[in-house]
């Protein structure tokens, strides 16, 4: 048989067998699917409204039964009052700003400065067993600790509020970057250096993209821990511009508690809207892309 | 019904004439320090001819996948020398290996660029391979969307891509159903005769092995060493239910059971 004549048996006899494959293709595939507004409402919004509405209940019974003095825990309400008198001194989001400013310069710096550390850790072996673990260690320790001395060798200002901010974020970005890149399965490496990604381009194509997972897990925790240490600055360290943690501060030196919780609930807030605002889609889209929702293999 | 013609040939693994699209010379390979040193493969000579399709089969962990590194290129022989003339070979896995942060597209595109095709170029050469391997509508498919064969379909792609005449294959069906391996059987045969691939394809599967190949090649286990080999002159397209292949496949099964054997009694 002449090589064209096989090429044309062996091209009839592939595609009986593609009609199989289509077939099955059709059987196996996974066909993309979209939810649709009002389910993402009710499963994802719906529950976390619902405890905010039971602990809200809660606290007002407390109050209205008078459980504890209205002195220590006072009511919803009274929060409230406090909240709306700040919005008309005009004051409320100049606070919130400073300290959200604070925190993001902060947090943006510590991803500048702890990248490139975890890469370093990640893939070179001495400097790893040098300061791998000094990294790790220095991730339970809470910042609140590095304030006295950051304020004794920077003064109680901007300068001493910042470095309080990259002690705390920039050993989780980097260890979240060296998990990510521990993480990595070895088959993508062989399989990047076979189709001729070695070297930066090994690295650009292959192994960032690979690692990002961990990486953005890390930075997940780098914003929290960078809003921590903030927050434990601020109440310490004094400087002109008014943050939430230096309000709080002045809430407890005049002893107004519903100055304080409310304080306490604004950091909590906007902590949380940090994180649904520029966290979690990110994430969720990375993870969604990768199919890792779908608990696939 | 065709006659089974095989043809036990001397275990010296040399294509005669012309230059071969895999060399492999008295390959040696070991692992670890001394001391506890483990001898994989023993002096492998084996070529494969241009537009020729050798399965290699041996049993579990007798050195398939450490032969098929070397060729690749992801690990260095301890002794010995590997020529593949062609350049850099392409590399199919028993996992797909696609990037799951990459479209089915992108991956092949991203084979393109690292093998230099330009950029303008890229895109409608990877909806071409994506033709070949018929998922012509797969292009902007993630990988998890895919199905086990589409994955490995586009693996096959991507393999492509890279350019290379020659392409290695580590068990790349291993982990399907028995219906789509068929397919896919079909699939690179025909895909192998049309590019006139030259293929070095590793499986522990006799008859898949009788299938594909127009030489079979034995490895025997502990230190793998070329045992046999069988030239199968079954003509294309086969069936691997056909009983051309199951009557050489029973008898290249009794041998690579012999092979095993052997290390009961010492
Ligand atoms: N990097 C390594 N270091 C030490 N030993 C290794 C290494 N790679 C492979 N080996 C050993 O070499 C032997 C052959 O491994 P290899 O993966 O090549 O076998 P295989 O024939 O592909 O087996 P399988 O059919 O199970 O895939 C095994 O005993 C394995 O333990
Ligand atoms: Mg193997």
């Amino acid at each position: 048989m002449s090589s064209t004549d096989t090429a044309a048996v062996l091209e009839k006899d592939a595609s009986d067998s593609a009609e199989v494959g289509a077939g099955l293709d059709v059987l196996d595939g996974v066909a993309a699917r979209g939810a649709p507004i009002a389910r993402i409402v009710r499963e994802r919004a719906l529950p976390p409204l619902i405890v905010v509405g039971l602990v809200l209940g809660l606290w007002q019974l407390v109050f209205v039964l008078g459980l504890t003095d209205a002195d220590k825990l006072p009511g919803p309400a009274m929060v409230w009052h406090s909240l709306d008198e700040l919005w008309c001194q005009e004051t409320l989001l100049p606070i919130v700003w400073t300290s959200v400013w604070r925190g993001l310069s902060g947090f943006l710096l510590a991803v500048v400065i702890g990248t490139p550390i975890g890469l370093v850790v990640a893939r070179v072996k001495p400097v790893r067993t040098a300061i791998g673990p000094v990294l790790q260690g220095l991730q339970s320790l809470p910042s609140v600790a590095w304030v006295p001395a950051a304020v004794i060798w920077l003064g109680p200002d901007n300068v001493a509020i910042y470095a309080v901010i990259l002690l705390g974020s920039v050993p989780s970005v980097a260890n979240g970057l060296v998990a990510g890149i521990d993480q990595v399965p070895p088959l993508f490496l062989r399989a990047g250096r076979t189709m001729g990604a070695t070297g930066l381009a090994g690295v650009r194509h292959v192994l960032i993209p690979a690692a990002l997972p961990g990486y953005l897990a890390g930075l997940k925790q780098g914003w929290a821990f960078s809003w921590r240490s903030l927050m434990a600055a601020e109440l310490i360290a004094s400087s002109p511009e008014l943050g939430l943690g230096r309000y709080l501060q002045s809430r407890r030196e005049a002893a107004d508690m519903p100055g304080v919780l409310l304080g306490i609930l604004l950091i909590l807030i906007v902590g949380i809207a940090i994180e649904l605002a520029f966290m979690a889609p990110i994430e969720r889209h990375l993870l969604r892309d990768r199919g890792v929702q779908d608990a696939d293999r | 019904m065709t006659p089974v013609l095989t043809t036990p040939q001397a275990v010296t693994g040399r294509v005669a004439g012309g230059v071969p699209a895999v060399r492999i010379s008295h390959v040696h390979k070991s692992f670890g320090r001394s001391g506890a040193r483990t001898h994989v493969l023993d002096d492998i000579t084996l070529d494969v001819a241009p537009g020729e399709f050798v399965t290699l089969l041996g049993a579990s962990g007798c050195g398939k996948s450490t032969l098929l590194n070397l060729v690749a290129g992801l690990d260095k022989p301890s002794r010995g020398s590997i020529e593949v003339p062609g350049g850099r070979p392409a590399l199919m896995f028993q996992e797909h290996a696609l990037f799951p942060w990459l479209t089915a597209g992108k991956n092949i595109e991203l084979a393109l660029k690292l093998a230099g095709v330009p950029r303008p170029e890229r895109r409608a050469e990877a909806e071409r391979l994506l033709e070949l391997v018929r998922l012509a509508g797969a292009y902007g498919k993630r990988v998890h969307e895919l199905s086990g064969g589409m994955r490995q379909r586009v693996a096959m792609a991507r393999a492509l891509a890279q350019g290379s005449k020659v392409l290695l294959m580590d068990e790349p069906f291993a982990a399907l159903d028995a219906i789509t391996r068929d397919v896919l059987h079909d699939e690179i045969t025909r895909i192998w005769a049309e590019r006139q691939l030259s293929v070095l394809f590793v499986t522990h599967n006799v008859r898949e092995a009788v299938r594909l190949a127009q030489r079979v090649v034995l490895l025997s286990s502990r230190p793998g060493r070329v045992a046999r080999e069988w030239r199968i002159d079954l003509p294309q397209p086969r069936r691997i239910e056909s009983s051309g292949v199951a009557d050489l496949s029973i008898e290249i099964t009794e041998e690579l059971r012999g092979e095993i054997r052997r290390h009961v009694q010492h």
